[in-house]
């Protein structure tokens, strides 16, 4: 990346965004070069992960977060995930309908991005279009993501603060909820509150937060109603948002959270790198060859690990 | 470096309502494997380029069913030329009267195509037409 597009990209030129988001997405070679040049200037937005299952109404409460955020004078960057179709590869990625509220606006870039089936792959391509937002100058990153498991608990590993979207009539209680998902809530909101069983699901979801153990000085999520479509209990949610901040502030979990993320970004892509350059150095028969051993039983799978990896080391 | 599946904008300027169509051509092209933002009805021609811009498609595909198709595409092609779009792959479906074709293609329009289009043949087209595209320019 060279410093005329770095530093267009800086001043918020959305052609430039896009682009550098397009090549972290590819990942690779093309997608190392542009964090080396940017990384230096991140570290500087608040990520805010909003994540639940489909149909909760997670774009819409995007759409007037944003909103609110934006009459407050922030530039927002908003990443929508959405599954891709393991069958074709395809992917319908819808959640723009939701935003057009935000549109016109320079101050805010929204993206859309399909999982392209690659777990550890998805986590990585989130984090560095993340950091292309914030090299940016985007006070704030919204990220929208499914919540139905490993890989979105990954992304939002990512967030300053995560909202956990539910909604009245997705079924029993909170069962739309996975555990995992609940366990990295900051702020639970009980969207569509305009339907009458909104209040049962808040108590269901009350009922979960008292059962976890606490220390004193513990966040506790509150459990917050909205009604997206018609802007309700929005100015609340910011507010908590808000107040989620402070209490990372003065406890100073920014700096352990950073380090935490930092350490688990760094093993992740240590682990991937390990893997390619693994398979790289060993050529096809060699593993055919420790398969039949195995299949003979001469052979268990750490043997045959401890083979694999100590002959390409050696 | 493999290639990214193709990213493709579905919009739908002008004021007519339904978008059935549009619905239809986004599941067809998924299903071809492409990955389709769907931005719906009533979009301006500021918003599609927009959007295009921001999603770096390669593809921008535009439905219409009012006849406004003169007067809107240019005024949508123009908002893409602005913004460095110019080398995305344009196409139309909708109803669009034979007669107004060669206009289309002249604004730039790589393919127009009417309601009798199988989808297969539109997929198959657009990934014709990006590959050749993608072969053309070194980035
Ligand atoms: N009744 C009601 N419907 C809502 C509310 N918020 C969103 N919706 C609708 O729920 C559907 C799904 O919304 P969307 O934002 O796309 O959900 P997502 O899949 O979680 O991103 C849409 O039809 C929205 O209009 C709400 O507060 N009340
Ligand atoms: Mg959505």
């Amino acid at each position: 990346m060279d410093r005329a597009t770095v530093e267009s990209l800086r001043g918020g030129n959305s052609r430039a965004v896009a682009r550098a988001i397009s090549a972290v997405e590819r990942g690779g070679v093309e997608a190392r070069e542009v964090i080396a040049a940017l990384f230096r200037y991140t570290g500087r937005a608040h990520v805010i992960g909003v994540t639940g299952a489909p149909g909760t109404g997670k774009s819409t409460l995007v759409n007037e977060i944003a909103k609110l955020y934006r009459r407050r004078g922030h530039r927002l960057g908003i990443v929508a995930v959405d599954p891709t179709s393991p069958f074709t590869g395809g992917a319908i990625l819808g959640d723009r309908l939701r935003m057009q509220d935000l549109a016109g606006d320079d101050g805010v870039f929204i993206r859309s991005m399909a999982t392209r089936g690659n777990l550890g792959g998805l986590a990585s391509a989130t984090s560095d279009t993340i950091k292309v937002l914030d090299a940016a100058g985007f006070a704030i990153v919204l990220v929208e993501t499914v919540g139905a498991g490993q890989s979105e608990v990954d992304i939002a590993k990512n967030a300053h603060t995560t909202l956990v979207v539910d909604a009245p009539g997705l079924g029993d209680d909170i069962q739309a909820i996975k555990a995992g998902i609940l366990e990295i809530a900051d702020i639970l909101i009980v969207n569509k509150a305009d339907h009458d069983d909104a209040n049962s699901t808040v108590a269901a979801l009350e009922m979960n937060l008292n059962l976890k153990p606490k220390a004193e000085n513990d966040w506790r999520p509150p459990v917050l109603k909205t009604i997206a479509i018609q802007g309700e209990g929005i100015a609340d949610a910011v507010e908590w948002i808000g107040k989620h901040r402070a209490y990372l502030e003065s406890n100073h979990l920014l700096e352990s959270r950073e380090r935490a993320r930092l350490r688990a970004e760094l093993e992740l892509v240590a682990q991937r790198e390990l893997m390619t350059r693994l398979v790289r150095g060993v050529n096809g028969s060699k593993i055919e060859a420790l398969v039949e051993k195995m299949a003979a039983r001469e052979m268990d799978v750490y043997q045959a690990v401890e083979k694999l990896i100590g002959d390409t080391h050696s | 470096m493999a290639d990214r599946p193709i990213r493709v904008l579905i919009a739908k300027p002008g004021l007519d309502g339904h978008d059935r169509g549009a619905k239809v051509v986004a599941r067809a092209l998924r299903d071809a494997g492409m990955e389709v933002i769907y931005t719906g009805i009533r979009q301006t021609p500021e918003m599609i380029a927009e959007a295009a811009l921001q999603e770096d498609v390669d593809v921008v595909g535009l439905s219409i069913l009012s006849g406004a198709h003169l007067d809107l595409f240019p005024r949508i092609v123009d908002q893409l030329k602005q913004k460095g779009m110019q080398d995305v792959l344009l196409v139309c479906g909708g109803i669009i009267p034979d007669e107004d074709i060669a206009a289309l293609k002249k604004m730039g329009f790589a393919g127009a195509f009417g309601p009798g289009t199988s989808t297969q043949d539109l997929a198959k087209f657009i990934r014709e037409q990006v590959a050749a595209r993608r072969a053309g320019v070194t980035t």
